[in-house]
């Protein structure tokens, strides 16, 4: 089977990561992956601010996602929207476990992520950004966190989707793993797929995040070690 | 030869274990070490029967511990350190000072050398908001209870100057072994320099502009070897004649740390006395 963009099922768009694109932040990455590109920036740890949101025995980590207006065709209207409150929260809870949160008792980490471009999977994109980009702070992590997205297009379970396959798509399955680890941070599933098709996609999204993982790896040493 | 077989044995050992070498560059959460014969050090941790690092940084072996030279972070302030900050607001008692950290400084009055009677005299007077001032971080109770001080003999308002700004997990380097890189950096250039472990170099006089260029350099290369004879060659402008001491290659992580980190290394150090010790004694 061929898709739209002529890519093979289990073919990932192409991916750039770039560690360190914004100098005034501690640490920072850019994710392309295909047309969709997500820019992330790490603060902190820092001061909580407002204070009464401090957590005694804890760092909080506060995500930030943005869609920037000229992101979509329709201009995407700016500040926080119901689904971008959900994705802040799901990068959230994706990143949570991979970081020593518990080092930095009542600080605060924040981290902003602008979706500059949009071509679905933006969720996975940030995501990955928002890894490399901690990582690129220097703040203490179990290990980085990647994602990608499968579905089911037609008959076929696909990887990576993009904006032409999600609009005739049947199920959409947004995956976070931590690889060493084996475990799974995110897993979310927009639409209906059998129990034998999420496995198969699960399986194939988690496969794919070794390359992906490897790509976030060069681009830290890339940024931190010169030649 | 004989009275070293099981030392020996021990190393080839372990050896395979080892899956990074020195100085390597790793990310959060790749394997260093696959053995229970060594032991995670700063910026490590254990995980079943490996080490993986915590953090973005270089592998640091010494001997059996291992850490890893961090290449970035932001600064989280530690007792004893000597900070650069900005007054930012004053108080009854005290000033309240922002040192580029996780939380503001406060800077009570009796962290102030001489005595001020606060019926009298003005806090403004003594230091007013935006005065940059050199301290020690005299009390660290919480991560969000930073206490300075200026009773150290090294602190002092600064006056006039300027100040860049460099990463802080750099500081080190920029200081040196015994503060030889710093120390070659104010020779060649006769600047004035303080050096805040939050980041910070404020210089005055001589100069300034080659010291800021050296300063960026040793910030950029920090993790290449020779760097000192490279920052010599561009303060002079030509090669530097080999000094009879070879200038320090690897830098330690966090050479000017707390006393905490010094009793770890010594217990290390002690450590290693008594791994030797039994094996003589064996044989």
């Amino acid at each position: 089977m061929k898709r739209s963009d002529g890519r093979k099922p289990d073919e990932l768009r192409p991916v750039v990561i770039k560690a360190g694109v914004v100098p005034n932040a501690n640490g920072s990455a850019m994710v392309q992956m295909g047309r969709t590109i997500a820019i992330a920036a790490v603060y902190g740890p820092r001061e909580m601010f407002p204070r009464h949101k401090k957590i005694p025995d804890r760092a909080a980590l506060e995500t930030v996602y943005a869609l920037v207006p000229f992101s979509t065709t329709d201009r995407a209207r700016p500040g926080p929207s119901r689904r971008s409150k959900e994705i802040c929260l799901v990068i959230r809870e994706a990143l949570e476990p991979a970081i020593f949160l518990e080092e930095f008792p009542k600080t605060c980490i924040n981290v902003y992520i602008d979706i500059i471009q949009a071509d679905a999977g933006t969720r996975t994109a940030a995501i990955n950004a928002a890894s490399v980009a901690l990582a690129d702070a220097g703040i203490p992590m179990r290990d980085l966190v990647t994602s990608v997205a499968a579905g089911k297009v037609g008959k076929d379970i696909v990887l990576d989707i993009d904006m032409t396959e999600e609009d005739i798509t049947k199920c959409d399955l947004p995956i976070a793993c931590m690889l060493r680890e084996k475990k799974i941070t995110l897993l979310q599933m927009d639409g209906d797929l059998p129990v034998k098709d999420v496995k198969e996609a699960m399986k194939l999204a988690i496969k794919s995040c070794e390359e992906l993982y490897k790509k976030q790896k060069e681009a830290l040493k890339e940024r931190w070690v010169k030649k | 030869m004989a009275e070293e077989k099981p030392a020996e044995k021990a190393e080839s050992k372990a050896e395979p274990a080892l899956l990074k070498k020195e100085r390597e560059f790793v990310v959060p959460g790749e394997k260093i070490v696959k053995s229970m014969d060594y032991l995670p050090g700063r910026n490590c941790f254990r995980e079943g029967d490996s080490i993986y690092a915590k953090r973005l940084g270089l592998v640091f072996i010494d001997s059996r511990v291992i850490s890893l030279i961090p290449l970035n972070f932001a600064y989280i302030p530690k007792f004893g350190d000597m900070v650069i900050g900005e007054v930012v607001d004053i108080q009854e008692n005290g000033w309240v000072v922002d040192i580029d950290s996780s939380c503001n400084a406060y800077l009570p009055l009796s962290g102030v050398r001489e005595f001020i009677d606060t019926t009298k005299t003005r806090l403004s007077r003594v230091y007013a908001v935006g005065d940059l001032i050199y301290a020690k971080v005299s009390q660290v109770t919480d991560p969000d209870r930073v206490q300075i001080s200026m009773k150290d003999m090294m602190s002092r308002k600064f006056r006039g100057g300027r100040l860049v700004s460099i990463n802080p997990a750099k500081v080190p380097r920029l200081i040196g072994k015994q503060g030889s890189m710093i120390k070659l950096i104010k020779d060649k250039t006769g600047c004035r320099i303080s050096v805040g472990q939050n980041g910070p170099v404020w210089l005055e006089g001589g100069k300034e502009d080659m010291a800021i260029k050296a300063i960026h350099l040793v910030e950029e290369e920090s993790y290449i070897d020779g760097l000192t004879d490279r920052v010599s060659e561009l303060l002079t402008g030509k090669p530097q004649e080999k000094p009879a001491v070879k200038p320090e290659e690897k830098p330690k992580p966090q050479e000017k740390s707390a006393p905490a980190v010094n009793v770890e290394h010594s217990s290390t150090a002690v450590q290693r006395k008594l791994n030797i010790k039994p094996e003589e004694e064996g044989k």
